[in-house]
This record gives C-alpha cells, structure tokens and sequence, in this order.
C-alpha cells in the first residue's frame, strides 16, 4: 500500500475562475522523500491542504495511509503531521508546552509525552530554548520546533510545506539532515518546494506542478537526463586569444572569458572527453581543466514550463 | 489505531484552563465583573439613593444584569480567541489537525466559553448581595432552574460568540462589536422586565428579536416571583436562538477551516 495515493484531484475555490488543481494524480510509496516542485501559486499548498484534510478537494479522491482524506479525515489527521510554511505555535504556550499539548490531543499519555518532548528537544538542539516564548525564537529555530512538534505523536507521513524558505544556508543544511533522518526512521515525507537544489538533494522523486497539473514526475536525475540539449563538456583553457576556432568540428561550440584568466570553452554534452582534450592538445593550447557541467533541475524546469520561473 | 476523541476535546479544555489561569484571572475579572457591578452599583443603588428610582428597581435589574453578563462574557469567550487564532495568528492550525472532527473543535469552544459565562454569572450573584440595597431574596431563587437558565445563557452567549468570530471577516469585526454588543444589551429586556414595556409597543417588538431578551425573562422567572414571559415562550425562545445562531457559527467554523 502506498503511503499516499492522489487520483484526479481538482480543486476551484469558492468564486475562483481557475481550478487551483487541474486533475492531480501521483503516488507515493511508504519510506520516500517526494518532493513537489513549483513556483508560488501553482498549487503546491493546495495539494497539501487536501491531503492533510485542511482543503476539501472539489473532485477526485486522495489516500493518505490507506484512508481516504475526504470520509475519514479523523483517523487521517491521526497517522500524518503538517509542517506549514509559517508556523502555527499555539502562542498563549511556551516551547515545551507547545509540545505537550500537542501530544495529548493526540491521546499520548503524561509520562510518554513528557518522554518524547525532553528526546525532540535534544534531537532538534532546543533544549535551551525549552522555557522560551514561542514568539522569541528566530526563524531557524522556530523550524525546527515546528517538525519537533510534528513528530510528537509519531506520525508516518510528514507533510513539510516550502521547509527552508528564509533559513540561512547552514540552518538550511540541518534542516534537511534532519529530514533525511527522518526518513531512515521510516516516515514518508512530502515535501514542497519552489527550491531546485533543495528538490536535487532531498527528494527521491521529483513532481513538477505547473497551473494545477503535474508536468514532470521521477527522480532527479531522470528529469535531468530527459531534457534536451542541456548540460555541456567544459575545457578551460589558457590563452589570451578565443580558441572556438580549433572546436569547430564539435558543432555547438560556446567560448566565454574563464575566471582567473585564459577561454572556457563548452562543447555539447554528448562529446568524448578524450577526443575534447587531444583536439586541444594537437592545436597547441594549454588545458587547465576539464569538467562536465550537469544539467540542472533548472534547465528541466525551464525546459518543461518555459521561461516563467521566478 | 487512532486516540479516542474525548481525549483531544479533553487536552484541548485543558489547553483552555491552563491559558485562563496563568495569563487571563485579571483580564476575565475586568471584562466580565466590573460591567455588571458598575451597573449594579449605579442603577440598582445610587439611582434608588438619590431619588431617580424606586429602591425595588432592583427587582428588575438583577436578572437583567446577570443575562448581559452571562451572554456578553461567553460572547467575547468565543468570539474573541477566534478571531485572532484563525484568522490573524492561525494559532488554532495545530488544534485542527488533532484527530477530531472539526466541528468538535468548534463545539470545545462554545463549552469554554459557556463555562466562563457562566462562572462570571454565579460571580455577580455575591456582588449583588452586597451592593443592592435589599441584597438578594434568597427564598425566591429556584436553584434547578437557575442553573438550568444560567447553562443556557451562556450557551446563547457562546453561539452569537462562534458566528461573530467566524462569519464576520476580520477587518469588519470592531464595526460589527460595536454594532451588535450595544442593541443586544440595552434591548433585551435586561433593564426593565418585558411585562413592563406593555407601555411601548414597538421596543416590546424590537426585544422578542433580540435572543438576550430570553436570557434575562428566564433568569427573571428562575431568581424572582415576579412577572415574566410565559414559560412556552421563554423555552421557545432558548432553544431557536441556540439552534439558529448555533447552526449559523458551526457553518461558519466549518468553512473557515476547511476551505
């Protein structure tokens, strides 16, 4: 059974003239990191509004563990746990009864909870700030307290919507160790994002979302392998004078001014690196390094949706 | 396995008290008491003492006074936390996505508020034994039936309470306060009994509308042998306002949390 199973969903708001979900459908088996990629209102909140109970889907089905979101949403909300994009403390609490409460409205019993908020403390480095006001932490923090809380009631399935957007770049970085953690403990996680290296690194598998429809889904590096004319062979080369010249029997031929002096060269992707580096040789020039450019989940996005990416 | 339902609605009033107690004893005594006794105090016994009216004025006043502060006070219970935590601060996300139906959540905070209602209510009673120049006709009071007018009070308070703070768009809130608070007390038989407006008609029209108007002829019946609204119409009049204004703040909750 897969961890979460969408099926033509669409979705119009009340007085929208566009569906904000255009007939969804994806699956995601138990243990994956899925990543949901898309800019800003392309209905990646939408998505997780249904699947987590909160936005009643205007047709099409969704399970979540099995259970579907629209008739038993009680026992879905008690299997998953959402990690908003803006945090959504109980802010009348302090950081450790932010914890609590939220374990016994999941029925979890005084000792375990108070078990499990000292052991979620420690993991997500809050043991500090266990007194403190919810309103003081700064915006990393406040994160981590979020999927803290989230894991209160051991929940299987993660939804984590746009997780490290405003993280500095190292809280960012903890951020998703602590995400992966999370699924070597065996939790499913869906994860939006409108980040492409945050899609690259932390997803098993990638959909893209473009006006309501999925446009693209599998993994990183099959996206990448699927567009075209991408990615390059790059020689950087010292010489003052532009050696596109010597690789014209490449075809697609780039040259650029290199950083720190001398000619980059890109030559198309598909180009024998042994037959870049004797051309070079036999005209004389002097290489100073070879390297192939992959292509990036950007190009993918571009190359799927066009130029609109903001 | 999911937890059983009572649990969270019980975490959840618990979450309630524990606010209320640490943050709110302060607060609660000034909004809710110091209306009530203010008015007492004046109505019931400066205006005897200076001749503007009658010493049993106070008859009157008290049942009154007690429905404004049962109705008001489970009013603002409601509709004030749920006017920041969803729609300001969405402070109430994580209490949503605790495994019991919506409308559970909604109904948790109409029983808070009712129960604030109410302790503010039974607080006024020693108030009043103190200020009113006749104190308080212990012997005319029905216990069964106060207790019964005072749950029911602070139920209607609590609803009006859910559809303030749900139907009406944040932004629009201080207006609708302010529009609604003032009609609600001054016109629903809450200073004069509604046997006594025989005299004038149209405000006898205008009180049958207001659901207060129920509230203080109910507590009127259950604390004095004086005269009241029949009691066919007082129970008519409880149980449409709970089930209309009910209705309409359940609707409301329901689509303001799930879009």
């Amino acid at each position: 059974m897969n961890a979460i199973t969408v099926d033509e969903v669409r979705k119009r708001y009340r007085g929208g003239t566009r569906d904000a979900l255009a007939g969804v459908s994806f699956d995601v088996p138990r243990g994956e990191i899925f990543g949901l990629l898309g800019t800003n209102g392309v209905g990646k909140t939408t998505l997780i509004g249904v699947l987590t109970t909160r936005v009643r889907a205007t047709a099409g089905r969704a399970w979540v563990d099995g259970l579907d979101v629209t008739r038993e949403p009680v026992r879905v909300k008690s299997r998953i746990a959402n990690v908003p994009q803006r945090p959504t403390f109980d802010r009348a609490l302090n950081v450790t009864e932010n914890l609590l409460y939220h374990a016994a409205y999941f029925g979890v019993g005084r000792s375990e909870r108070r078990r499990l908020a000292g052991e979620v403390l420690e993991r997500f480095g809050l043991r500090e700030h266990a007194s403190a006001a919810v309103d003081t932490l700064s915006g990393g923090l406040a994160q981590r307290l979020q999927l803290a809380r989230a894991l209160m009631h051991r929940p299987s399935i993660l939804f984590v919507d746009e997780p490290s957007s405003g993280l500095d770049a190292q809280s960012r970085l903890l951020l998703w160790e602590q995400l992966e953690g999370l699924r070597a403990d065996g939790v499913t996680l869906l994860v939006t994002t409108h980040d492409l290296t945050e899609a690259d690194r932390l997803c098993d598998r990638v959909a893209i979302l473009h006006d309501g429809r999925i446009v693209a889904l599998d993994t990183a590096a099959a996206l990448r392998a699927a567009a075209p004319g991408r990615g390059a062979m790059e020689l950087v080369i010292d010489t003052a004078v532009d050696p596109a010249p010597h690789f014209g029997i490449f075809g697609d031929v780039r040259t650029s001014r290199a950083a720190g002096g001398g000619w980059a060269v890109q030559l198309p992707a598909d180009v024998d690196a042994a037959a870049a580096v004797s051309t070079a040789t036999v005209a004389g020039l002097q290489l100073r390094a070879l390297r192939r450019i992959e292509t990036s989940l950007e190009d993918v996005f571009l190359h799927i949706t066009g130029p609109k990416l903001a | 396995m999911s937890p059983h339902p009572w649990l969270a609605f019980l975490a959840l009033c618990r979450r309630d008290l524990h606010v209320f107690l640490r943050v709110e004893p302060l607060d609660f005594i000034a909004q809710a008491l110091l209306s009530p006794v203010f008015m007492l105090l004046v109505f019931g016994r400066i205006l005897p003492a200076v001749g503007a009216a009658d010493a049993s004025y106070a008859d009157d006043l008290l049942p009154g006074v007690l429905a404004i502060t049962l109705v008001l006070t489970a009013l603002q219970g409601a509709a004030t936390p749920l006017i920041s935590e969803l729609a300001v601060t969405r402070d109430l996300d994580d209490r949503l996505l605790s495994p019991i139906p919506v409308w559970s959540v909604a109904v948790q905070k109409l029983f808070v508020a009712s129960v604030r209602g109410s302790v503010a209510a039974i607080a006024v009673l020693p108030a009043a034994a103190l200020i009113l120049p006749g104190g308080i006709e212990a012997a005319a009071i029905a216990p069964a039936e106060l207790v019964m007018v005072t749950a029911c009070g602070a139920l209607i308070g609590a609803v009006l309470g859910l559809v303030m703070g749900t139907v009406v768009p944040a932004h629009r809130i201080t207006l609708v306060f302010a529009t609604v608070l003032t009609p609600l007390m001054f016109s629903g038989a809450t200073f004069v009994s509604y046997s006594a407006l025989d005299a004038i008609p149209w405000f006898q029209a205008v009180a049958l509308a207001n659901p207060v108007t129920y509230v203080s002829e109910a507590v009127r019946a259950a604390t004095t042998n004086g005269p009241h609204l029949g009691t066919g119409y007082i129970l008519l009049g409880l149980s449409a306002s709970i089930a209309i204004f009910g209705a309409w703040g359940l609707h409301g909750f329901h689509r303001r949390a799930v879009g």
